[in-house]
């Protein structure tokens, strides 16, 4: 019943993991899905990056390029970057809160499930007659006229994966609004926590209009619709409109969460209070509502008119007010405190440059007349890079360094993390940097080579060579978690020495229900408060020790995605004449689907509840004695 | 706390959906998904705007919103959906004043009444798809349907979801386990009914002028 | 002393150019060397942004420079607990206030280079006699080359555009199949060809190009188009107003033009395979002046002997007409050209010569 680890089987393992409904262990499996993903997308980089290494290069065909590139970008921010932050949400939030699960449990296991099968699913594109090559941004009227299922593929695995985004949105609102332990009230919560919230409303408005494009493009593909078709009455900028009011706050869905992990990481490294709290809290919910004012700066040179370009031009730029201040703050905690320069800390040292470059880059781009040069060549290319690069992998990597232990009680080498760190760090900026001199030279992005003597040879390679850095300090990253593995050393509860926020408290291993007791949060940075009056146990309980609530496993939410997935082939090969046995997988799958959907209304399941004694043993098992704090 | 506990009028709680942290997060959880819902269709109202009356040169004036729409069954139509909304909130009523015959009564009453406006738009669909006015002649076509017809899935799922309810509790009566959920599908229709206002609006109304 | 202090400006000044402008790119390519008005005011902006965020830069490393090097924990003491401060209101009023100024600093000129770059209402300016005092180019962006037609010259070229220097060419963007996007950024920034609708815009050529390396500006394609995307270069010549004017008279009078004797086997290959089908062979514009794209099925071949390449990307010689007409589709991708490959090697030279001596340039 309860998910105490006894010995297990290979098989038991995975049945366990399958049916899962809890957040830590739902972090781990994005933790893995995402780090998959990267991998992959990041062998697609290296691929491109070859074959641009020198002018007319024949390493790989035009057709091939574009897929590498579609799939690139749509792999490394739907499949990598969101898994991967989700991976930390999942693994941090509900113990910074000081809750037992997520407000919905089962919801959370859909939602991983149908990332990850719509994640499987695009990828399958490779095998199945070609991946998509229209770009991540897919423009309709190209996505249209592209040959084959690369774009079914596109459309139908990103609906897949977008429910699950959608539906781990609405689940940390909820967990957050109503899941909060006494005393954590709202100004209370640790940035990252904070951000988490704001990215997760930012998801709830942002990927309607994505699904609405994407169905307009299905039906158009599919049923014979005429969104797109100019020829029917149908216009293509509306795709570009839906794409971008989606696609801009996406940005901002990717990096607040990376904002959050740098405070916390900059917070506990610095040993001092994150600066200007209220104000960085401001902040961010100030950069998600400006986020989606700005989305049609990404169509400057589409022909809005100098009005909408001149509007689009200012506001842009505005978002760079309340950036700044999260940059001042960050660099105001470490003022007058005591820096550790832990691998974390490195990355969040790395990042402040490269982030504050990455946004200069974008306030020049928000000058309208500025953008007409800078648009779609290699500038814009160095420019999200140093964002997304910059803000948001390095944030990754570092909290992947960071909340190691948190989620594995071991600790990640230090040494081998520095040594990831430089390579990874130099080797972005050799790749990035001088793309932004390859626009400004002339070199359209998304071009699957360029001809000699255009100036533009020696700056592609130093970009190549960058970029072989870069694989070689994640090939580092990747041995040091498998050595950290096979040692296996557990480093218990706060190993930095310097947590202060209440997932530092909780002993080491985590037991599958977090708290014993809720907790009690007596102020900003909890456990900092608890350790500097002497409280051994790290936290002040609110309620006496007592049975706790807990839901139960299911294998339903596996069952309902492979479900979707395999109608999700039907209605693939449904368009195609000669494949009438598709019909019979889109209705055989659905069917599945829907029995899933009728037993889990039908079935009640009202959880369990884990008794003093239980949790006693428990504790006893995991600790050899009561309380478990080291 | 048990969730299968037997209440009566007097120990029932004045908000029954919120009683419970489970009824709780459903009641947030299910405001933030009608969020989403809202941008959704405001997208597709967006989409529509844009597409009106829009379709090949060739395209006559047959099928534009002036003389394509018949008001006077759209407007039968949206009567009967505002009445099921009543009927639902009749049904919220006796729901917290724990009385279940009346809750599963209106609820039916809701039903019916969502299937026949169902019925009448299906005979609407037909009606033009019989004049030509087919998803593939126009853009213009293609974004009506799709909006509407986005708002008739949402009707069917409604009306799937409601009956459900209604059959899987016929025998057990009210507790604190299904009155969030009651009262999640009341909210679900009013929503649903809300759109349709819209619809009538900016779809028919505008469309007519 | 003053002039000493001058002088050494200057050299330092050049010592930074030269550093500068070894990552400034080839001047018929670069936006870093711009041969327009419009161009020009794009760089402009590119300096005072630069500035403004190099500023910000700056700032930002020095007070992170300085708290790396006083507070690291080596410095201070391992076990020193920093005093817990909440904030500053100063401050951050400090840099609420300052980041505000300096984006004002950026955005008014961005506001009124946006209307001014907007404004083409010159495109339809005439003078007493009715006629259109701009010059206005009608371009059709279609799968992998571009059509330049002049609607109030009657004439029409492809894949190299012809312009007059120092007055304001107006242009009509639109695309006849996928979305394309007409660049030339030596001469300023770009404008998507759209489906569905017609954008406007305008450039001005302040620089003959027949001193450059090719003797032409280079333009390219700059949204995703598919495969060839990559290959959807232009070539643009700029031409002294009198030039252009006896360019123009040269294009109008390509009709019914005779081919040298020794080329006319290769006009009858021609023919004879079905080129013209596609392919006009003089300048003369067919299509009315509308909103529309060009149909036209293949480039006009009208100017092919002045041309600086070969389908755009290859070579201008004889043999890469026959690779191409060969092999059309694996050097171009996606093209929509049929290949010729069956056709025999001596007709395809002779259609290669024949093509060569298409031309209102050479004597």
């Amino acid at each position: 019943m309860s998910s105490i680890a006894n010995k297990k089987g290979f098989g038991a393992t995975v049945w366990d993991y399958m049916t899962t409904v809890d957040h830590k262990k739902i972090g781990v499996m994005y933790l893995i899905a995402g780090t998959f993903f990267f991998v992959l997308g990041g062998i697609e980089a290296m691929l491109m990056r070859i074959q641009l290494m020198k002018p007319n290069n024949d390493f790989v065909s035009a057709g091939f390029f574009n897929e590498l590139m579609t799939m690139h970008g749509t792999t490394m921010i739907f499949l990598a970057a969101m898994p991967l932050l989700f991976a930390f949400m999942n693994a941090v939030v509900p113990l910074q809160i000081g809750a037992r699960d997520v407000a919905f449990p089962f919801l959370n296991s859909l939602g991983f499930w149908l990332f990850f099968f719509g994640g499987i699913f695009l990828n399958l594109s490779w095998f199945l007659g070609g991946a998509p090559d229209a770009g991540w941004t897919s423009y309709a009227s190209l996505s249209l006229y592209s040959e084959g299922h690369g774009i079914d593929f596109y459309v139908l695995g990103l609906q897949v994966s977008g429910a699950g985004t959608l539906i781990s949105g609405i689940n940390f609102l909820v967990t957050i609004v109503n899941m909060r332990a006494p005393g954590m009230t709202y100004m209370r919560m640790p940035l990252f926590t904070w951000t988490t919230f704001v990215s997760s409303a930012l998801i709830v408005f942002a990927f309607p209009p994505l699904t609405i494009g994407l169905a307009l493009m299905l039906f158009d593909r599919m049923f014979g619709a005429n969104f797109f078709d100019h020829t029917m009455g149908g216009n293509t900028i509306i795709w570009e409109h839906l794409f971008w009011i989606f696609g801009h706050p996406e940005v901002y869905i990717l990096v607040l969460p990376a904002f959050g992990l740098f405070s916390e990481i900059f917070a506990t490294f610095s040993r001092k209070r994150l600066f200007g709290y209220s104000s960085m809290v401001f902040a961010t919910i100030l950069i998600g509502f400006l986020g989606f004012m700005v989305w049609a700066h990404h169509m400057f040179t589409v022909g809005l008119g100098a009005t909408a370009n001149a509007i689009f031009a200012v506001a842009t730029m505005l978002i760079a007010v309340p950036t700044g201040m999260k940059v001042f703050n960050w660099l105001l905690t470490m003022w007058g405190g005591s820096i550790k320069v832990t691998v974390p800390m490195l990355y969040a040292l790395g990042f402040i440059p490269s982030f504050v470059a990455g946004g200069v880059t974008g306030v020049m781009q928000a000058a309208a007349p500025l953008d007409y040069q800078l648009h779609d060549s290699y500038f814009i290319v160095a420019h999200f890079h140093y964002v997304i690069v910059g803000g948001i992998v390095l944030a990754l990597f570092g909290s992947a360094h960071y909340y190691w232990p948190l989620m594995f009680n071991q600790m990640l080498s230090e040494k081998l993390g520095k040594v990831t760190f430089w390579l990874f760090f130099i080797g972005f900026h050799c790749t990035f940097f001088v793309q932004h001199f390859l626009g400004l030279m002339g070199m359209p992005r998304r071009v699957s080579t360029y001809d000699a003597g255009q100036g533009l040879d020696l700056f592609n390679m130093i970009s190549t060579v960058g970029a072989v850095l870069m694989a070689i300090g994640v090939i580092t990253l990747v041995v040091n978690v498998v050595i950290t593995a096979v040692k296996n050393e557990k480093v218990g509860r706060d190993p930095w020495g310097d947590g202060r926020t209440l997932e530092w408290a909780i002993p080491q291993p985590v037991p599958f229900y977090n708290f014993r007791q809720t907790p009690l949060v007596r102020g900003l940075d909890t456990y900092w408060i608890e350790k500097q009056e002497g409280n051994e146990e790290g936290m002040t309980y609110a309620e006496p020790l007592s049975d706790i609530h807990m839901p139960n496993n299911s294998i339903l939410p596996f069952m309902m995605t492979v479900g979707l997935f395999i109608a999700s082939f039907g209605a693939l090969y449904n368009m195609d004449a000669d494949k009438p046995w598709s019909i019979y997988l889109l209705v055989g799958g659905l069917g599945m689907l829907f029995v899933c959907m009728f037993i889990r209304s039908f079935k009640d399941d009202h959880g369990y509840h884990v008794h003093v004694e239980e949790i006693l043993a428990e504790e006893e098992r995991l600790y050899g004695k009561k309380g478990g704090n080291d | 706390m048990d969730m299968n506990k037997q209440f009566t009028a007097q120990t029932w709680p004045d908000h029954p959906e919120q009683a419970t942290l489970e009824g709780k997060n459903k009641f947030v959880g299910f405001w933030i998904f009608l969020a989403c819902e809202v941008v959704l269709f405001a997208s597709l109202f967006a989409t529509y705007l844009a597409l009106k009356n829009r379709g090949p040169a060739s395209m006559g004036e047959e099928f534009t919103t002036q003389n394509l729409f018949e008001l006077p069954l759209v407007f039968v139509m949206t009567m009967v959906l505002l009445t099921s909304s009543l009927t639902s909130v009749y049904a919220m009523y006796h729901m917290k004043n724990h009385n279940f015959k009346g809750t599963q009564t209106w609820m039916g009453i809701t039903v019916i009444l969502g299937a026949v406006f169902l019925a009448l738009e299906i005979y609407e669909f037909n009606h033009y798809v019989h004049l030509g006015f087919h998803y593939s002649q126009s853009a213009f076509s293609s974004a009506f349907y799709t909006l509407v017809g986005t708002h008739g899935a949402h009707v069917l799922l409604g009306l799937c979801w409601i009956s459900s309810l209604i059959i899987r509790n016929s025998k057990r009566g009210l507790n604190l386990y299904n009155a969030p959920k009651y009262y999640v599908a009341a909210l679900y229709w009013h929503f649903i009914d809300v759109v349709w206002v819209f619809i009538f609006t900016v779809v028919y109304l505008m469309g007519a002028m | 002393m003053m002039r000493k202090f001058k002088k050494w400006r200057l050299v330092a000044l050049l010592a930074t150019m030269t550093v500068f402008l070894t990552a400034c790119g080839e001047e018929y390519l670069s936006t870093l060397t711009p041969a327009g008005k419009v161009g020009q005011e794009q760089f402009n902006l590119l300096l005072l942004a630069t500035a403004i965020m190099a500023l910000v830069i700056i700032v930002v490393c020095i007070i992170y420079f300085i708290s790396f090097i006083k507070f690291r924990r080596s410095v201070i003491g391992e076990d020193v607990i920093p005093k817990q401060v909440e904030g500053s209101h100063t401050l951050e009023v400090i840099w609420t206030v300052i980041p505000i100024i300096l984006l004002l600093i950026l955005a008014v000129p961005t506001v009124m280079a946006t209307y001014e770059l907007g404004d083409t209402s010159g495109m339809d300016a005439v003078d007493e006699n009715g006629d259109k005092r701009a010059l206005t180019v009608n371009v059709t962006a279609k799968l992998y080359w571009w059509e330049f037609e002049y609607p109030d010259l009657g004439i029409v070229t492809s894949q190299e555009l012809v312009v007059p220097t120092n007055e304001n060419v107006y242009f009509n963007l639109i695309a006849a199949d996928v979305k394309h996007s007409f660049w030339i950024p030596a001469v300023g920034g770009k404008m998507d060809t759209n489906v569905e609708n017609l954008n406007k815009f305008y450039l001005e050529f302040s620089e003959e190009s027949a001193r450059l390396k090719d003797g032409v500006f280079y333009g390219k394609c700059a949204e995703l188009c598919g495969p060839s995307h990559a290959l959807m270069d232009f070539k643009v010549k700029t031409l002294k107003r009198e030039d252009f004017n006896a360019w123009v008279t040269a294009m109008q009078n390509t009709q019914n033009r005779t081919v040298a004797a020794d080329v006319q086997a290769g006009e009858e290959a021609f023919v004879a395979n079905g080129c013209i089908a596609c392919h006009a062979t003089d300048a003369i514009a067919t299509t009315p002046d509308d909103a529309y794209a060009s149909n036209a099925l293949g480039p006009n071949l009208a100017t092919f002997g002045d041309r600086n390449r070969v389908a755009g990307v290859l070579d201008h010689t004889e043999e890469e007409v026959v690779n191409w007409l060969q092999n059309s589709e694996t050097l171009k991708p996606g093209n929509l050209m049929p290949m010729y490959d069956d056709v025999p090697k001596e007709e395809l030279e002779a259609i290669a010569a024949y093509l060569m001596s298409l031309s209102v340039e050479q004597e």
